[in-house]
């Protein structure tokens, strides 16, 4: 009779519990609006609009390789399954043409769409609700005066429960710290508007961040470095493998242009965004590399000597694909963004995990389409993985003062294997299309 | 020595294993139809399959290509009787000083093997890496596409005569 009474409880508990996250996760619908409902926007918000569309880099997801600017449709490959981009041009029916100021503040601070669905995290608004009132409005501003695009959403690719939104505001009670950005008294205006971009509208931290089995941050290791669509985001704290220490002014020049003489080019998913902090204001860019300057803090260089690697030693046999492949660029007099990286002053090759390099031996660097631009031949079509093991080894060994990779034959493999689903950019951050056009990889 | 597989024979040759593919092509091999344009893998002018992938044959030591497949302009058919893709820049008359070309037939010929029905978005960005100083990227273009489906045609006709 008391276990009766006991049990009871214990399911009357259990609904309330259930009614009671319902209650929490529900989230009403804003009421469309109509076109005429806009009114005029200022061009001088629009134009700041543009340049915090740029700095956030929404072209970049929310745009296919070879479709329309901002119309969605670009598959995110995840653990969790197939997330589709959305259109955020201004289409009534497609896109965000209905959507009120309200709904798009709303889903910028707390990742709810305009009729209340709960948006999926890939979807940083993580980051996105530190971004200030005024700069949303800026944002949906430049967004609602672009040309609307017709083009429907594709269906996300996710097995249940995870295609059950209402879980996210689990997530999010767990993840998601809404609340507006607090700036340090004690720094200076460029420190905290560069903290301000980076932690929010810039999102750096959503690659450059381990992610944890839930696919979030993980607390206490922000910018401690991660992996994005098949490449690795390098650590861009005090843990930044780069052998020289980055200063202010050389990752204000390298955020600005995409290369820097003694870091190399930016590739992979970080081509575009520094193609498009080449567009913006140069104090953004600069605030920017203030704050990372910061928390990378100051350090003496590492040896950068190069090392002999003796006869015999691991790696030797990848001195001489070095040296008649990668030598006469690598070793060459040169200079950046056109000639080869002096390899004694590359990240890639003292970074703890080689998946970059790996993934430029296999597929070089692809040049951008009608302008001067650093292009490296590929090598996937001649080398075997074997030689590509020998050669990273001999180039550990040689350039760095950093312990051999591990599990390097089983990483190329893995990184061969994708063949041409990996995408790749060039330095204006035109992702080549692959032959199967929706193709993302995302590691975590 | 090294063991080369070009155009279907295979070659024993005593070269130094550092000695850039073309280099063997042409000095050794007489296969004059790869062109040395840069040197550095800029511009595609040597551009060859290996494997079916389009490589760049000035850049690639042979160490790197010993017993794999190469294969040359002149292994895409003869004077007397062009492959597809030689009959498609013929009709197109893509060449104009015709330094890049082989270099551009090869490179569109491993996009096609791979994919027969590759978009033209596709094509432009595969032939990206090579350069026409002449400017007739156009009708190279258009050569593709008219060599894309002239081969899709005779595999066609292939399919059909195997049918029983």
């Amino acid at each position: 009779m008391v276990w009766g009474r006991f049990l009871w409880g214990i399911l009357a508990l259990g609904a309330l519990a259930g009614l009671g996250f319902v209650a929490y996760a529900w989230e009403r619908e804003i009421a469309p609006i109509e076109p005429s409902q806009l009114g005029r926007f200022d061009a001088t918000e629009i134009r700041q609009g543009a340049a915090l569309a740029a700095i956030g880099n929404c072209g970049s997801c929310h745009t296919r390789p070879g479709g329309a600017t901002h119309a969605g449709g670009r598959a995110l490959a995840t653990p969790f399954g197939t997330i589709h981009s959305s259109n955020i041009t201004p289409d009534a029916e497609t896109g965000i043409g209905g959507w009120s100021f309200e709904a798009f503040a709303r889903a910028m601070r707390k990742g709810v769409d305009r009729a209340g669905r709960h948006l999926y995290p890939a979807f940083p608004y993580d980051h996105f609700t530190l971004t200030s009132e005024a700069d949303n409005r800026a944002l949906y501003a430049f967004l609602m005066t672009r040309a609307p695009i017709n083009a429907t959403a594709l269906q996300n690719n996710l097995p249940f429960p995870l295609n059950e939104r209402l879980l996210i505001a689990g997530w999010k009670l767990l993840y998601l710290k809404q609340g507006d950005f607090r700036p340090d008294p004690s720094k200076g205006s460029a420190w905290n508007r560069g903290a301000y971009l980076t932690e929010g509208l810039a999102h750096c931290g959503a690659c450059h961040t381990p992610r944890n089995g839930m696919g979030a941050e993980i607390r206490g290791r922000s910018l401690d470095g991660g992996e994005v669509e098949g490449w690795v985001a390098y650590a861009i704290n005090e843990k930044s493998p780069s052998p020289v220490p980055w200063t202010v002014d050389s990752l204000h020049f390298y955020l600005r242009n995409g290369w820097h003489a003694e870091h190399g080019i930016s590739r992979g998913p970080m081509a575009p965004v520094t193609a498009n902090l080449g567009e913006v204001s140069d104090a953004d860019v600069r605030a920017i590399a203030v704050y990372v300057a910061d928390r990378m803090g100051a350090r003496n260089p590492t040896a950068t000597q190069k090392t002999p690697v003796a006869d015999g030693a691991q790696g030797a046999g990848g001195k001489p694909i070095f040296d008649a492949a990668c030598a006469s660029c690598h070793d060459g007099s040169r200079p950046l963004p056109f000639g080869g990286m002096d390899l004694r002053m590359s990240s890639a090759v003292h970074a703890p995990d080689p998946t970059n390099i790996v993934n430029v031996v296999l597929h070089g660097l692809s040049p951008a389409p009608g302008e001067r631009s650093p292009i490296m031949p590929s090598y996937g079509g001649v080398i075997s993985d074997a030689q590509i093991v020998d050669l990273l080894t001999y180039m550990r060994a040689a350039f760095t003062d950093k312990p051999a990779w591990s599990r390097l034959a089983e990483l190329v493999a893995k990184q061969r294997a994708r063949g041409d689903t990996l995408p790749t950019y060039s330095s204006d951050g035109h992702l080549s299309a692959p032959a199967r056009p929706n193709a993302r990889v995302t590691a975590w | 020595m090294v063991t080369l597989k070009v155009n279907g024979t295979t070659h024993e040759l005593d070269v130094e294993p550092d000695t850039p593919l073309l280099y063997v092509l042409r000095d050794n091999l007489g296969l004059n139809g790869a062109k040395f344009g840069c040197g550095l893998g800029q511009c595609g002018a040597c551009t060859v399959m290996v494997d079916g992938t389009a490589v760049l044959s000035c850049v690639m030591p042979v160490m790197l290509i010993a017993n794999r497949t190469v294969t040359t302009v002149e292994g895409l058919g003869t004077l007397d009787n062009p492959g597809p893709m030689q009959r498609a820049f013929i009709a197109e008359q893509a060449a104009q000083c015709g330094y890049c070309i082989a270099g551009m037939m090869m490179r569109a010929q491993a996009l096609l093997q791979k994919h027969p029905d590759a978009a033209d978005a596709e094509i432009r960005t595969h032939m990206e890496p090579n350069l026409c100083r002449c400017g007739t990227h156009m009708r190279i273009l258009k050569a593709v596409r008219r060599a894309a489906d002239l081969m899709r045609a005779e595999a066609k006709q292939s399919a059909l005569r195997s049918t029983p």
